[in-house]
C-alpha cells in the first residue's frame, strides 16, 4: 500500500512537483475518463429497466420502483411518497389502484386492517426511488433469446481459430525462420505484401470460395479464412529467429525428427510471441463483425456479435437487452488481456511489431 | 568407439570453398584436436562429421563406412556446442533424456542411463533444474552428459570451454582428459586456443583457411613445426621469427646472416636452398640465450618486461629495425625497459623457414 502511494505522489526530481508532474497527472487522468467512462456508463446502463434508460434527464446510477412485501403472500407492491393536506408527507405502499385514486397502505401496517387503508388522489404522492440493479436484463437475456447458442458459437468459432491460427503460423513462421530454401525471402515478402490488401478487397473472393466449398452457414465458414495471417506469421518469424540455430542442431543430433524440433523446443521456446499471438487472434475473432455477417445468415448460427446487431431492429430497439449483452461481449476479452498481458508488453516488444 | 576418416573432403558455401582437400585418418579411441584461427574451418569441418553440414567434396568414412549421405543423427555421433545448446524450457533430466526419448528408448533404460552420467559428471543434485539455474561449468557438464548418455561412437566437441573463465576452463580441461581416459572412446575437439591443444590432445590437426597445415602429436608440432603458420601457432609466447639471408648452403649445414653482421650456423639440409636466399630463422623465446658478451649475439632494443616470478619475460624490438623478439629468461630478469640485452641463437634449436613459408628439413641426424 504505501509502496502505491510512493509511486503515486512520486515527482520529477526531488522535491515539491514539477510542471511537468501536474501535466502528467493531467494528460493520464484525462485519458483515463476518455476510456473509462464510456465503459462505465455502459456497465451502469446495462443494469437499468428499459423505462429508466429513456428516462430525461438520465441518472448515473440505475434507480427502479421501491417495493415493499406486503400481507400474508408477501406480495411486492411499489412505494409511494403521499402529501397530505397539511403538509405534512409519509411512504405508502400502493394496494391497488382504480382510475385516479389509489387504495394505499402505510408501510408495514397490516393489509387486514381496513382501518389504516387510505385512499388518495394519484397527483398527491410520487414514486420513490431506490438504487436497484435490473438484473433481469442479463437473466431475461438467457431466457428470452438464444443467447447461449450465440455464445457457444462466438466461442467457439474464437478457440477454434486461435488454436489453428497458432498452429498454422507457427508452422510457417518455423520454416522461414529456420530452413533455408530458395526463394524463402521471397515467400516471407509476398505473405508480408498482404497485408497491404485491404480486407474488403477480398470480400468478395473470399465469399465466393467459401461458398463454392459449400462453407455458408457454417462456423468453419468462419474460421478457415481467417487462420492464416500475415502478422501471425511475421510476429513469429521474427521471434523463432532469435532461438539459436545451436538448439536446433543439438536437436538434431539427438534424433528428433523435424516436427518434433518444432513441437518439443520451437514451439515451448516461441511462447511469449504465440501468446501476443493469441491476444491478437482472440480479440480479432471475437470481435470480428463484417466476415461473419457475409458467411453467416441463419440466426442460429449468429455469433454474439451478429445478435447484438440483430437486437437493433427496423422499429424496435431494446435497449436494455442490447447493453446487457454488449458487456457480456466485453468480458471475454477483457479477461484474456488482463491475464496476458504481461506477455503483450513484453512479446510486442521483443518482435518489434506495432 | 570408431574409427573416422576423411578423404579428400571439401565444403564450398556458394562459390566460397571453405574447407579444401581435406585428408585425415583418426584412430579409434583418439583424441584428436583440431585448432586454428577463427574463420579456418575447424567449425566448418566438425560439422561436416556430424552431419550437420553436407561435404561437396570427398568421402566422410565411419569405421570404413561413407557417411556422407546417413543424416546426422544416425552417425552415431554426439557433439557439445559452444553455447552448450541446452535447451533452456527443460531440466537437466529431460535434457539428457530427450535424444533417448527420440530413440524411443524403454523409460527404464533412460532413467539408467541418465542417473550414470549424472553420477559420472556430479550432477546427480542438479537433476531437476532448469539450464538458467546452473553456472557455466555445471552446464558445460549437463552438455557433456547429454552427449555421454547416448553412447556415440565418437563426441565432437565445438570449442566448449570457451565460454568459462579461465579457472574453470583448466578444471574442465583435466576433466574432459579424465572422461577420455575413462570412455575411451574416439573424441574430436574444436579449440582456437593452442594452449588447450596441446594439453589435452593425443593428437593436433593444425588448420588454416580450410587446409590442413600440419598433423602431429603435440610435441611433435611444437619440436618440428611443418612451416611457418604453425611454428607461430603453436607455443607461448610466439616464437620470432628473424628475417635472414643464407650466406651459406652446405648438404648438411646452412649458414645465415640475420642482422648486425650476426652469423648463424644451422644444422639443416641445404640442398634446395641458394646461397643469398631471402629466408626467416624461427628461434623459441626459451631457446634465446640472454647473456652479455655473448659472440654473435643480437641486439635487442627492451621495450617490456613481465615478471612472473619464476621467469620472466623480455619482449622487445632488434636494434635498428622493427622486428619485435621476445625472449624467457630464467628467475627474475633485472633488465629495464630502454636497456639493450643481447642474445644469441643456438642453432641446433632454431628452426628455418623458406621464402614459402616451410620449413627446411633439419638433417636426418638431429
Amino acid at each position: 500500500m504505501s509502496r502505491a502511494v510512493d509511486f503515486l505522489v512520486r515527482t520529477r526530481g526531488r522535491g515539491a512537483p514539477d510542471w511537468t508532474d501536474w501535466f502528467t497527472w493531467g494528460y493520464l487522468i484525462l485519458g483515463f475518463v476518455l476510456m473509462f467512462v464510456p465503459v462505465a456508463w455502459l456497465v451502469l446502463s446495462s443494469f437499468k429497466t428499459e423505462g429508466a434508460l429513456l428516462e430525461f434527464p438520465p441518472t448515473l446510477l440505475p434507480y427502479g420502483p421501491k417495493t415493499v412485501a406486503v400481507g400474508p403472500d408477501r406480495k411486492e407492491l411499489p412505494v409511494f411518497v403521499v402529501r397530505r393536506d397539511d403538509g405534512s408527507s409519509q411512504e405508502m405502499v400502493e394496494l391497488r389502484r382504480i382510475g385516479l385514486v389509489a387504495t394505499m397502505l402505510p408501510i408495514g401496517a397490516d393489509p387486514a386492517d381496513d382501518a389504516k387503508i387510505v385512499r388518495v388522489p394519484i397527483d398527491r404522492r410520487e414514486p420513490v426511488r431506490e438504487f436497484r440493479l435490473a438484473t433481469s436484463n442479463y437473466t431475461e437475456l438467457v431466457r428470452k433469446f438464444d443467447f447461449v447458442r450465440y455464445l457457444w458459437n462466438s466461442v467457439f468459432i474464437t478457440v477454434v481459430a486461435t488454436l489453428i491460427t497458432l498452429l498454422f503460423n507457427a508452422m510457417a513462421a518455423f520454416a522461414l525462420a529456420k530452413y533455408r530454401f530458395r526463394g524463402r525471402h521471397t515467400v516471407f515478402l509476398v505473405i508480408l505484401a498482404t497485408l497491404m490488401v485491404p480486407p474488403t478487397i477480398v470480400l468478395v473472393p473470399n465469399f465466393l470460395v467459401v461458398s463454392q466449398l459449400g462453407l455458408l452457414n457454417s462456423l468453419w465458414g468462419v474460421i478457415w479464412p481467417a487462420v492464416a495471417t500475415p502478422t501471425g506469421v511475421f510476429l513469429l518469424r521474427q521471434y523463432m529467429l532469435t532461438i539459436p540455430d545451436e538448439l536446433i542442431d543439438a536437436a538434431r543430433m539427438d534424433h528428433a525428427s523435424e516436427w518434433r524440433i518444432f513441437w518439443r523446443i520451437v514451439l515451448p521456446l516461441s511462447a511469449p510471441a504465440l501468446a501476443v499471438l493469441a491476444i491478437f487472434s482472440v480479440m480479432w475473432r471475437w470481435n470480428d463483425f463484417l466476415w461473419p455477417l457475409v458467411v453467416l445468415s441463419r440466426s442460429e448460427k449468429f455469433t454474439l456479435q451478429l445478435a447484438l446487431n440483430a437486437f437493433q431492429g427496423d422499429l424496435v430497439t431494446q435497449w436494455n437487452y442490447l447493453l446487457a449483452m454488449t458487456v457480456v461481449t466485453m468480458i471475454p476479452v477483457t479477461i484474456v488481456f488482463a491475464f496476458l498481458q504481461k506477455h503483450i508488453t513484453t512479446g510486442v516488444a521483443s518482435a518489434g511489431v506495432k | 568407439m570408431a574409427r573416422l576418416e576423411l578423404a579428400k573432403v571439401g565444403k564450398a558455401f556458394g562459390t566460397t570453398q571453405v574447407i579444401h582437400d581435406v585428408d585425415l585418418q583418426i584412430a579409434d579411441g583418439e583424441f584428436a584436436v583440431f585448432v586454428g584461427p577463427s574463420g579456418c574451418g575447424k567449425s566448418t569441418l566438425l560439422r561436416l562429421i556430424c552431419g550437420l553440414e553436407t561435404a561437396t567434396e570427398g568421402e566422410i568414412r565411419i569405421d570404413g563406412a561413407r557417411v556422407n549421405d546417413v543424416p546426422a543423427a544416425d552417425r552415431g555421433l554426439a557433439m557439445v556446442f559452444q553455447s552448450y545448446a541446452l535447451y533452456p524450457h527443460m531440466t537437466v533430466r529431460e535434457n539428457m533424456a530427450f535424444g533417448l526419448e527420440n530413440l524411443r528408448t524403454p523409460q527404464a533404460n533412460i532413467e539408467a542411463k541418465v542417473k550414470g552420467a549424472a553420477a559420472l559428471l556430479r550432477l546427480d543434485q542438479l537433476l531437476e533444474r532448469r539450464p538458467t539455474e546452473l553456472s557455466g561449468g555445471q552446464r558445460q557438464r549437463v552438455a557433456i552428459g547429454r552427449a555421454i548418455v547416448r553412447e556415440p561412437r565418437i563426441f565432437l566437441f565445438d570449442e566448449p570451454l570457451s565460454n568459462l573463465d579461465a579457472e574453470l576452463r583448466v578444471s574442465m580441461r583435466s576433466e574432459i582428459i579424465a572422461l577420455h581416459r575413462r570412455l575411451a572412446t574416439t573424441m574430436i575437439y574444436v579449440t582456437h586456443d593452442q594452449v588447450e591443444a596441446m594439453t589435452m590432445a593425443d593428437r593436433i590437426v593444425v588448420l588454416r583457411a580450410g587446409r590442413v597445415e600440419q598433423v602431429g602429436a603435440p610435441l611433435d608440432l611444437y619440436n618440428a613445426p611443418a612451416n611457418r603458420f604453425v611454428a607461430g601457432f603453436i607455443g607461448s609466447p610466439q616464437m620470432n621469427f628473424l628475417p635472414a639471408r643464407v650466406a651459406e648452403a652446405h648438404p648438411n649445414e646452412i649458414v645465415v646472416d640475420v642482422a648486425d653482421g650476426v652469423r648463424v650456423a644451422l644444422p639443416m639440409q641445404g640442398d634446395g636452398v641458394a646461397a643469398g636466399a631471402t629466408v626467416t630463422l624461427g628461434v623459441r623465446p626459451e631457446h634465446l640465450v640472454i647473456g652479455p658478451g655473448e659472440p654473435h649475439s643480437l641486439a635487442i632494443v627492451i621495450d617490456q618486461v613481465e615478471q612472473l616470478g619464476g621467469h620472466s619475460l623480455i619482449h622487445g624490438r632488434l636494434r635498428e629495425s622493427d622486428v619485435r623478439v621476445s625472449a624467457t629468461v630464467a628467475g627474475q630478469a633485472r633488465a629495464r625497459p630502454g636497456d639493450i640485452a643481447h642474445a644469441s641463437v643456438p642453432g641446433a634449436l632454431a628452426h628455418l623457414f623458406g621464402e614459402d613459408g616451410a620449413a627446411i628439413p633439419r638433417n636426418a641426424r638431429a
